[in-house]
């Protein structure tokens, strides 16, 4: 028997409706009590929280772990170690690996590995379609069975309709939701950045929103018709949350995750960061006026997660032309310290709704455990220092990924400590 | 009154440059006319610079432009290309910048199919950095080159109404043109097919507009902008011959222009496309001088930008 | 205040020369130059820009007031022809040379204002050999302040005056200035003229 007592915290929990300041008592990997003033059982541990904020586990349903296949970018040993430095106690893996990610043996590899490296959880996400090819359904329920939270394509949309469908109703057998990668290759052709104003003025081939609306737009025709659980990835512009606000007053079952980068920063980074391929990600930087609605989506209550989308590249593969340059940033380690300055204390949206976001929401949209701190939930615990100042420096990231647009931001509010099942994690 | 100066490293684009700097460089382009005159059309400035041509997309005139400039100043050039070994494919950006940086040059003259190439390039070297088309981004020079055609002919560039017509979206001359008039107090239209208009236009501070006749409406400056239909495999434009009936220019639609207006075109021109043959060897035509005042201003560029490397105390 | 000594923190130490001295400096070239080089025989003045050509101008007007012959007047920009771009700092203006007319055979007089360590005259020397073959150069200057780092010397001089290398020297001329006048400048705090 193993105890935790975490003490004098506010202890922040969407999930009860708490903000107050409460003792925390973790047991045999559960949430034991809640309560003022606990006592600590014998030979229990004791935190003292005084002056942090105690929240259930924060999950990132969006990462990139790139095992097996691309381990020179990152492993899940990495992966694991850079999500607890930011706080997270689990993450939701993308299968887009090599192989792909599309049956029982490659999920077991990337839960093996996992099991080794136990910073923080992995859920991983199976493929829609075998090879990601967009041909023919993987085996959705071999990897259930093996583990896999939900399915996703991402990388690459799944285009065939027909395919959309099938997969739709197929994951109903197992609850699963259905992920989408929402873009329109065709329209987006050659494009780099947003097609906008910037583009314009940089002369880069640009990706015009619609070229994610439309294929959200379709997506949601095919969740109503066949009771799907749908969930759009990274969704980034005011037209595609209007979408999915219209849909879930139908009755639509879907739900949607925004990243940070496309919350702080609009196509205009890619001027004013002089064609940093750091500004270059999928979907694009958007518009000021996406950006405005994104963050409306956040008060309103439309947006369902903050998701990461962390996709960390080799240096040599970023340190060139931004044409040449892969998509993708990473997110674990600078995800909790953008949010909690430019969020919460920008006055964006007030704490407990940013707790929701990164945990409660992420738990609830793939069915997973954790995202609360009610007696008998997973013991997984994250721990916030709201005034402590950070200089983002990718020098010192635990992810082999240094590509992040943020280099060098003072933030405000840092994460301070993780729990998993009820024990400290502690990096090497 | 200060003198005005030229401080920066480097030339990436007119959208940084103020309207005093651009004025620097057209007057001193003016002064550099005189070189092609003379009897020996050489001076001995920039003797001992080394200047390196990086082009990584063909073109032979600008590249032969800025040689002769870089001779007459007397320069050390040498010129890689995108066919030569230096610049072999594979090989990363940065790992070139490196080998060239070892060479000590002193100057960069740099094209490239992708915006943003010499921006990265002027990062990693020491050597000062001129733009010479990167992608549809910006084509510095090619802006001011224009800019002084236009005032030698016009006498000023500030409440001139000037036309730029074609493939707005994919042409880095009218990027730099249109920030450099401007600046300079001209008022610009640009005229194209729907198709090759950026969604964006209007919020580079012109007017956006979709028909010739209207856009040379009491022009006194009409620029044509090289319709590279071949180049697209994005369906743009269903035919050459569509084209010209739309966009291309003839007499009879430049007679809505001004009595004495000029016509450009950065070339290489496709007779028959965009340009009539009775328009490109008309009356207004300026194609030729255009040519000529391209060395002077590219003279003047290395000059500027050589200088500046002095520090000063 | 005068121009040079609110831009690097001078002050005048003394009035070399004032209006009426300049005045009879350029009378007294004039009359050395006609005795060495009739007037009407392929005379042509040649400024070094800035200052060297306004003296072109008030030489060919104190000549034409002698010999009756106004000798022709150009400019010569030797900015493209300096030895010391790279240590310039923020670059001189390039303002363009214009001549009257081919050098051949001509009797070119090169002018400038003060006379120092050569350098200009040296590239001003080769500029000319771009234009052409003239007959014969020769130099007048209104000031020779010594301290030369070439083999220069001028032909005819309005005044040779003693300075140390901190001085400045500063020749103002009515056209462009105002008044005409010579003046010895010190940076401020240092020493009175010995």
């Amino acid at each position: 028997m193993s105890a935790h007592l975490i003490r004098g915290g506010r202890l922040v929990d969407p999930s009860q409706g708490l903000d107050e300041e409460l003792d925390l008592l973790l047991e045999d990997g559960v949430v034991a009590r809640l309560g003022a003033g606990l006592e600590p059982p014998p030979g229990a541990a004791v935190t003292d929280a005084r002056g942090l904020v105690v929240t259930p586990g924060l999950i990132d349903v969006h990462v990139h772990l790139r095992e097996p296949g691309h381990e020179y970018k990152e492993t899940v040993e990495s992966g694991l170690m850079a999500a607890a430095a930011g706080g997270f106690t689990a993450v939701a893996c993308m299968p887009n690996t090599e192989p792909v990610n599309d049956n029982r043996s490659v999920t077991e590899h990337v839960l093996r590995q996992a099991a080794r490296h136990p910073y923080a959880r992995v859920h991983p996400i199976g493929a829609i379609s075998k090879g990601q090819k967009g041909e023919e359904l993987a085996e959705f329920g071999e990897m259930v069975a093996a583990g896999v939270v939900a399915v996703s394509d991402d990388g690459w949309p799944v285009k065939n309709a027909h395919l959309m469908r099938r997969a739709l109703e197929y994951a109903r057998h197992f609850d699963l939701t259905v992920i989408q990668h929402a873009e329109d290759l065709e329209l987006t052709g050659d494009g780099v950045m947003h097609e906008g104003e910037w583009s314009t003025r940089l002369g880069l081939p640009g990706i015009p929103g619609a070229a994610e609306d439309v294929m959200v737009a379709r997506d949601l025709l095919l969740a109503e018709l066949t009771g799907g659980r749908y969930h759009v990835a990274h969704l980034s512009t005011g037209h595609s949350l209007e979408l999915v606000r219209e849909a879930r007053r139908r009755g639509v079952r879907v739900s949607c995750e925004v990243t940070p980068h496309h919350l702080l920063l609009s196509d205009r980074a890619v001027a004013e960061q002089s064609f940093s391929s750091h500004t270059k990600m999928k979907p694009p930087l958007r518009s000021q006026h996406d950006v405005e609605a994104l963050l409306a989506g956040l008060a309103d209550g439309t947006v369902d997660a903050i998701a990461s989308d962390h996709a960390p590249h080799h240096p040599d593969e970023k340190d060139v032309q931004f044409s040449a340059a892969p998509f993708g940033i990473v997110g674990l380690e600078t995800t909790v310290s953008l949010c909690l300055d430019r969020l919460v204390h920008g006055g964006v949206i007030p704490l407990p709704r940013l707790i929701e976001l990164l945990s409660t929401g992420p738990a609830r949209v793939l069915g997973l455990p954790g995202g609360s701190l009610a007696p008998g939930q997973v013991a997984d615990v994250t721990l916030l220092d709201l005034e402590r100042r950070i200089t983002v420096d990718p020098t010192t990231f635990r992810s082999k990924g240094r590509n992040t647009p943020f280099a060098g931001w003072t933030l405000r509010g840092a994460p301070a400590a993780t729990f998993l099942a009820g024990r400290p994690v502690t990096l090497p | 009154m200060s003198e005005p100066t030229w401080r920066r490293k480097d030339l990436l684009g007119i959208a940084p440059l103020s309207a005093e700097e651009i004025t620097l460089v057209l007057d001193t382009a003016e002064s550099f006319l005189e070189i092609a005159e003379r009897p020996i059309k050489k001076v001995p400035t920039l003797r001992g610079k080394s200047v390196l041509n990086l082009f990584f997309e063909a073109s032979t005139r600008t590249r032969s432009s800025f040689e002769l400039a870089e001779k007459r100043l007397s320069a050390d050039s040498l010129n890689f290309s995108s066919g030569s070994s230096a610049l072999v494919k594979g090989e990363s950006l940065i790992d070139t910048a490196r080998n060239l940086q070892a060479m000590a040059p002193d100057l960069l003259v740099v094209r490239h199919q992708h915006p943003g190439v010499p921006h990265l390039l002027a990062e990693r070297v020491e050597a000062g950095v001129i733009n010479a088309g990167d992608g549809a981004h910006e084509h510095p020079t090619q802006a001011l080159l224009d800019a002084l055609t236009i005032r030698r002919h016009k006498g000023r560039i500030a409440g001139l109404k000037v036309a730029i017509v074609g493939d707005v979206a994919h042409s880095r001359v009218v990027r730099s043109n249109v920030h450099l008039l401007a600046k300079l107090g001209a008022s610009v239209t640009v005229a194209g097919p729907r198709t090759m208009m950026p969604v964006a236009a209007d919020s580079l501070g012109v007017t956006v507009c979709y028909d010739l006749e209207e856009a040379l409406e009491g022009a006194d400056v009409v620029m044509m902008l090289r319709a590279q239909l071949e180049r697209h495999r994005r369906a743009l434009f269903p035919s050459v011959r569509d084209y010209f009936r739309l966009f291309g220019l003839s007499r009879a639609r430049l007679a809505r222009a001004q009595e004495d207006v000029i016509v450009m075109h950065p070339g290489p021109m496709n007779r028959g496309v965009e340009i009539a043959s009775e328009v490109a060897d008309g009356p207004g035509s300026v194609i030729l001088e255009q040519v000529a005042n391209g060395v002077a201003v590219r003279m003047a560029v290395l000059y500027l930008l050589a200088a500046a490397q002095g520090g000063g105390e | 205040m005068t121009k040079a000594a609110r831009s690097q923190h001078l002050r005048v130490q003394r009035t070399v020369l004032d209006a009426g001295g300049v005045a009879r400096a350029i009378d007294d070239m004039a009359e050395a130059l006609l005795e060495e080089e009739p007037a009407g025989d392929g005379l042509m003045l040649i400024g070094i820009r800035t200052r060297g050509l306004p003296l072109a101008e008030r030489l060919a007007a104190a000549i034409a007031r002698r010999s009756g012959v106004t000798p022709p007047i150009g400019a010569l920009d030797i900015t493209l022809y300096r030895d010391d771009l790279s240590t310039i700092g923020p670059q001189p203006v390039v303002r363009g040379t214009d001549l009257p007319g081919p050098i051949d055979g001509r009797v070119v007089v090169l002018c400038d204002d003060v006379l120092y360590t050569g350098r200009t005259v040296r590239a001003a020397l080769d500029e000319l050999a771009d234009y052409g073959r003239p007959r014969a150069v020769r130099l007048a200057v209104l000031v020779d302040r010594g301290h030369r780092e070439l083999p220069v010397q001028p032909d005819v001089v309005g005044l040779r005056l003693d300075t140390t290398p901190e001085q400045v020297v500063e020749v103002a001329f009515a056209d462009v200035d105002g008044s005409d006048a010579v003046r010895l400048l010190a940076r401020a705090g240092e020493e009175e003229e010995a």
